[in-house]
């Protein structure tokens, strides 16, 4: 009951707020720009940071850097495939972006991927022209429907976040998310619970071996590493929200031009 | 008819030459990167590497301008003396950070793109820098400073659509707020790390 209950108001605010503010891009990049977003746990924040680092210390880095030794090819299945079993969570949020083209294209790659791409291990789809993939999720559905980020959070194990964005991927574990749903949700002969949490752990590492020698050089030679971490977080948020390049477009010059003269 | 002709030799002589001074911004861009990369795969040292890198980032990148971009609306309440401690703090640390960043990639295969021409004053210069078998292909945006042609200079490497001056800017004002504002704890923490 509390299920549905959920649906029917999120999806009710989701499409009700699209139609109000949705088309409206200049005040959603506002909305989602970087330094607006107020940290208002900062020394929470610090301290999970914290914690998240030496976690990251004791498993992340020591998994990410092994995963880096497999061949390419390796790498590259296991990557189509945590990248295919996360359409199921992008394609309702392309319906509810009202981005329907989108979500057909998506769905095709999906199927394309699972069946001739062998559970998503190759990525069939992109030689059919159907390219271009970028993820989704309540979060973003929910920005672009003109909701804001509210306060910047760090949240244990995940990493960086937003209040919007954290309410919003509880949606995943109340039906918001197929894959959640045949694996943990709901008792299938197919999967085990293990299979959602396996994919999930091996996401991160996955994250974290593209990104590696980034996170190594950023640690490094930042004044301030947490926030650093926090800008580019936001700056890459507002990207996905935007699902365009404005920001590299639209960067206030006045700054430039002042400091100039 | 011989003066006319004379007129417009010279015309178009000077015409010619002022041209060949402007450099474009994408050419600007392929030439510099070419630079970093022949000296990234060199057989030198690392420290060695690092000063030939400093030289390069002196040359084409706009590290005033940036310093005081990344300083925010701080710089405002500053006066001269601070502005010059400042601008020689954010030298050494933009060298320091900027070469050390640089010197763990060897041999990186950069191609320049595209161009974007944003204004008279910029142009974004689309590039990408080639995969390797550990890392993912990545794309680099160059916003690079037209205002004089015959110069132009580096603000801003947009990685992936994340800028660095940006993220650069916003852990400065960090350091600031968590200091009530006081610019000297920003100058302790440059000197550290550039002495370190």
């Amino acid at each position: 009951m509390i299920k549905k209950l959920l649906i029917i108001v999120f999806t009710t605010l989701a499409l009700t707020l699209n139609v109000n503010a949705g088309s409206d891009g200049n005040l959603i990049l506002k909305k989602n720009e970087p330094s607006e977003v107020k940290d208002c746990f900062e020394k929470i924040n610090r301290a999970t940071f914290a914690f998240n680092q030496t976690l990251d210390g004791v498993i992340f880095k020591p998994a990410a850097s092994l995963y880096r030794k497999l061949p390419s090819p390796v790498k590259t299945g296991v990557s189509n495939s945590l990248e295919n079993v996360s359409h199921l969570l992008t394609i309702p949020n392309n319906v509810l972006q009202g981005d329907f083209k989108q979500a057909g294209i998506n769905t095709g790659r999906f199927v394309i991927n699972t069946t001739l791409g062998i559970l998503g291990i190759f990525d069939v789809a992109q030689y059919l022209g159907l390219t271009n993939y970028a993820k989704e999720d309540y979060g973003q559905s929910l920005a672009k429907a003109g909701v804001g980020p509210g306060c910047y959070i760090v949240l244990p194990v995940l990493g960086p976040s937003t209040v919007r964005d954290t309410i919003a991927s509880t949606f995943n574990y109340f039906g918001g998310d197929p894959w959640y749903n045949i694996t943990v949700g709901k008792d299938t002969q197919y999967f085990e619970n293990s299979d959602y949490y396996f994919s999930k752990g091996a996401s991160g590492v996955d994250f974290r071996a593209k990104n590696y020698d980034s996170i190594e050089n950023l640690e490094n030679n930042s004044l301030d590493f947490y926030a650093s971490v926090k800008s580019l977080y936001l700056q890459d948020r507002q990207q996905k929200i935007l699902n365009s390049r404005k920001i590299v477009n639209t960067q206030d010059d006045s700054d430039w031009e002042e400091i100039s003269q | 008819m011989n003066k006319k002709k004379i007129i417009l030799v010279v015309f178009f002589f000077f015409l010619s030459l002022s041209s060949s001074f402007s450099i474009e911004a994408d050419v600007f861009v392929q030439s510099t990167v070419n630079r970093a990369s022949k000296i990234l795969s060199e057989n030198l040292s690392k420290d060695e590497k690092i000063e030939k890198l400093k030289i390069i980032a002196e040359e084409t990148v706009d590290i005033r301008g940036i310093g005081f971009y990344t300083l925010g609306s701080v710089r405002k309440n500053l006066d001269d003396d601070q502005k010059k401690k400042y601008s020689r703090l954010f030298r050494e640390y933009f060298l320091k950070s900027f070469s050390s960043r640089l010197s763990e990639y060897t041999n990186p295969e950069i191609d320049v793109l595209s161009k974007e021409v944003l204004s008279e004053n910029y142009t974004i210069v689309n590039s990408l820098l080639k995969g390797t078998s550990e890392r993912p292909e990545v794309k680099i945006d160059w916003r690079v400073y037209t205002k004089n042609p015959e110069n132009p200079l580096i603000r801003d490497l947009i990685i992936e659509g994340l800028s660095l001056a940006r993220t650069q800017k916003e852990e400065f004002a960090s350091i600031l707020n968590s200091n009530d504002n006081d610019i000297n704890s920003l100058f302790k923490t440059l000197e550290e790390f550039s002495k370190n």
